[in-house]
């Protein structure tokens, strides 16, 4: 007896998905050469993009600051502290480089949090996996390095986005041994079929470059499908059991 | 230590929904929330079905995991087991709602809601020196609107107590007990062996 949770809708998707994707190509600008100041921007622009969809979800929106109470359990709490801490560091990196190893920390700090906080929801089956969390950090990095593929266009990129892409895989794989989830099954196949395809496409981007950039298209594009599948559409409920039936008159 | 708890008894459960009608009635809860509901729960195939009444709410949980994600500590657990909600902290963020696998959460006007055990029945009673699950005064409004006293109130700390009674006399479970969160509603099922 499982419903489908009806209070976090596309909205917290997309703090999941641009959060995510913003994070992971922070981190990924920490890899690009020449370091490049632009992804940072794009992918702070990203993180705040998504945090603004959240607030814009949450019933009392003047207590945004309220969010901030309960850093010792809640892994919201610690998201938010992150995201305090990554901006102004993010914006340093992108006037000056080097803070941009400081920057990557701190998208990685945010993004494990952003995983941390689906494994915490004990009411939702498909998100308390324990293997949610590296499947949502290996899609935040795979979808960040298609967008420093996107903007940077290197093969150092694109070797970066085929390396991240395998651990997305196995993410995944590992994810979908333990949690079963029709509402999953077409988002997962495109997600493995999407980073196949990404990969092939990358090995071809050495011979013609712009394969590279279908690559980047097809990671972030499969991983955003999955994610928003993931808050929206396989979030049933624990929904109720009855261990013991009652026994009743004589027996 | 108090622990308050309920004991709702599945054998005397007729599922009448009284209970339901009462917490709507003492909270004032809007429609299509309910903090106490009365699920049928209906198990087997044909023809070995067995039907079964089950009370549901907060289940003011050992270890609530909608208190630990809550961002803004508005959910919290006093010291006798009672999970409240501080409405003026509260931001709406719905986490607390994911977080309960008891589906005992409501959001209303932009805030959290659920049930509190009538926890200001429950106050009040105490300190006109009443006794909770024995006096209706400072007893939940389902506990006391129960026509089959299916259901119970009492201090599970308390091995003198009403439900402590109940529990020792009789075999009980807890909803998903695998997930430790150390619900605090004992559903009843059969005499003790």
């Amino acid at each position: 007896m499982t419903s489908l949770q009806r209070y976090w809708d596309a909205r917290a998707a997309l703090n999941f998905i641009l959060g995510g994707s913003g994070s992971g190509l922070i981190i990924a600008a920490a890899f690009v050469q020449p370091p490049n100041p632009w992804p940072v921007a794009a992918g702070l622009a990203l993180i705040a993009a998504g945090l603004l969809a959240v607030w814009l979800e949450t019933g009392r929106k003047l207590r945004a600051l309220h969010v901030l109470f309960n850093p010792f359990t809640s892994w919201m709490t610690r998201e938010a502290f992150a995201a305090l801490l990554l901006f102004p560091v993010g914006l340093g990196a992108f006037l000056t480089l080097k803070f941009l190893p400081v920057a990557a920390v701190l998208a990685l700090a945010f993004l494990w949090c952003q995983a941390r906080i689906l494994r915490a929801a004990h009411g939702i089956p498909a998100w308390r996996a324990p293997q949610v969390v590296p499947l949502v950090i290996a899609a935040g990095l795979a979808e960040g390095a298609g967008f420093a593929v996107l903007l940077v266009q290197t093969q150092l990129a694109a070797a970066l986005l085929a390396i991240v892409l395998i651990g997305r895989m196995l993410a995944w794989s590992a994810y979908r041994a333990e949690v079963t989830s029709e509402a999953l099954e077409r988002a997962g196949k495109a997600l493995q079929l999407g980073a196949l395809g990404a990969l092939l496409l990358v090995a071809a981007s050495f011979y013609v470059a712009q394969a590279a950039l279908l690559a980047a298209a097809l990671a972030v594009g499969t991983g955003w499908w999955l994610k928003f599948s993931l808050v929206t559409r396989a979030a049933s409920t624990q929904g109720f059991s009855l261990p013991r039936q009652p026994v009743r008159g004589t027996r | 230590m108090t622990r308050w708890a309920i004991v709702a008894d599945l054998r005397r459960c007729v599922g009448c929904q009284t209970c339901t009608a009462a917490c709507k009635q003492a909270n004032g809860t809007p429609p299509g929330v309910q903090w106490r509901r009365v699920l049928d729960l209906e198990t087997g195939e044909y023809p070995e079905v067995k039907r079964a009444f089950v009370p549901v709410g907060c289940m003011h949980c050992d270890e609530p995991p909608c208190m630990h994600v809550c961002p803004s500590t508005a959910t919290r657990k006093r010291a006798d087991g009672i999970v409240t909600i501080d409405y003026d902290l509260c931001i709406g963020c719905g986490y607390c709602m994911v977080a309960c696998p008891y589906d005992a959460r409501a959001k209303v006007d932009g805030v959290a809601t659920k049930c509190t055990f009538c926890v200001d029945r429950i106050d009040a009673g105490l300190a006109k020196g009443l006794q909770p699950g024995v006096d209706p005064e400072a007893t939940p409004a389902c506990v006391n609107s129960c026509i089959a006293s299916a259901l119970h109130f009492g201090d599970a700390d308390d091995p003198e107590s009403n439900i402590s009674g109940l529990l020792a006399e009789n075999q009980s479970f807890r909803m998903h007990e695998e997930l430790e969160t150390g619900p605090n509603i004992h559903y009843l099922w059969d005499k003790a062996p």
